[in-house]
């Protein structure tokens, strides 16, 4: 424990999305300490009607990612001292979702929206058929493990800056969803699919800020998949059919 | 007021891109209306052929050059994005993107004065 008199200031916002303001704690500094911790301590010691959201604590539920000074991350597994500047912190809720209360976003538009991009499996067998035999180096499948990771934390919807300009957009972790599926040799809704994330709101609407790519907690790279998104779709327009 | 990440390099380049473009955008009709002169009124044309001779003239050109050249390139970039395996020198390609459309505006400005 080096740390242990040593304080951290942490601005955290409290209030709404319009009616807010960031209130100052000190909170003290302990090694390996994560932005979760910060957070659980405020709550635990100086703030109790602070609202936050988390479940796992081990980077596996995508429910705790805030934005931290300034950029948004996945506080269960962000390393306090990695992300300090001059002994400071600034937690604030994800951008580009509704703020429900202090440091919780209204995630509802981020799950419509992937169902919208048609994020759902449209099987081609029951569970009485012989499961399918797909090859790990097939082409395609690679291509969807590459992007299947996905933990839904909307770390790449808050860095987006195409969702802060066109909220239709379905954004990076739709159509990253979408993507996969699109690889999926089991699935049967591939054109409906390409008809949805080629439309409004869809891949094209992408201006490749890359954003996504640089804070995905979980180094996937949505910018790839919509850019093969974006390539299926021209292949489409011109080509015609799968 | 929440503050938020800004500044990142490829949303700097894709701003480039699309300031380029307007930016041509409004020229091209004016350019396409000079260049109809040569047709309908030549003596317009060359009064106007003589103005471009002035330093100040030249220098936007060469602005113009560069515009161009930094819409091509990094038009040329985002296709390489969208339809070319992906490649993880990006920030490479918007850096080389922006350095040769200044090498073009360069050389253009150097052989024209």
């Amino acid at each position: 424990m080096e740390n242990i008199n040593r304080k951290l200031k942490v601005r955290v916002w409290r209030g709404t999305q319009g009616d807010g303001t960031f209130s100052t704690y000190e909170v003290p500094a302990q090694e390996s300490q994560t932005i979760l911790d910060v957070v659980t301590w405020i709550q635990q010691y100086a703030e109790p009607t602070l609202a936050y959201r988390f479940a796992c604590r081990v980077g596996m539920c995508g429910s705790c990612a805030m934005n931290v000074n300034g950029i948004p991350r996945w506080t269960c597994r962000t390393h306090v001292q990695k992300v300090l500047e001059d002994g400071e912190l600034e937690i604030a809720p994800l951008r580009n979702l509704p703020v429900v209360k202090d440091l919780v976003t209204d995630m509802s538009e981020f799950f419509d929206k992937w169902v919208g991009a048609e994020g759902r499996f449209h099987p081609s067998a029951t569970r009485d058929d012989e499961i399918a035999a797909i090859s790990p180096a097939d082409p395609k499948r690679a291509n969807a493990n590459a992007a299947i990771e996905c933990i839904n934390c909307a770390v790449c919807y808050s860095a987006c800056d195409t969702i802060a300009q066109n909220p239709a957009y379905f954004g990076p972790a739709a159509l990253n969803r979408a993507w996969t599926l699109q690889n999926d040799e089991r699935d049967t809704a591939f054109k409906s699919r390409l008809e949805t994330i080629s439309g409004r709101g869809g891949c094209t609407n992408c201006h490749s800020h890359q954003s996504c790519m640089t804070y995905c907690p979980n180094e996937l790279n949505p910018t790839e998949s919509i850019a093969g998104l974006k390539r299926m779709t021209t292949r489409s327009f011109l080509f015609g059919g799968r | 007021m929440m503050r938020y990440r800004k500044g990142d390099d490829l949303r700097i380049a894709s701003l480039i891109h699309r300031f380029s473009g307007v930016v041509l955008a409004v020229f091209l009709p004016v350019h396409f209306y000079v260049l109809g002169l040569a047709l309908s009124d030549a003596a317009q044309l060359d009064g106007f052929l003589k103005w471009t001779d002035l330093a100040i003239v030249k220098i936007a050109e060469a602005g113009l050059v560069l515009l161009l050249a930094l819409h091509m390139f990094g038009g040329l970039r985002l296709l390489a994005i969208e339809f070319l395996p992906w490649s993880p020198r990006q920030k490479t390609f918007a850096a080389a993107a922006i350095a040769i459309s200044f090498f073009v505006s360069a050389s253009f400005f150097l052989s024209a004065v």
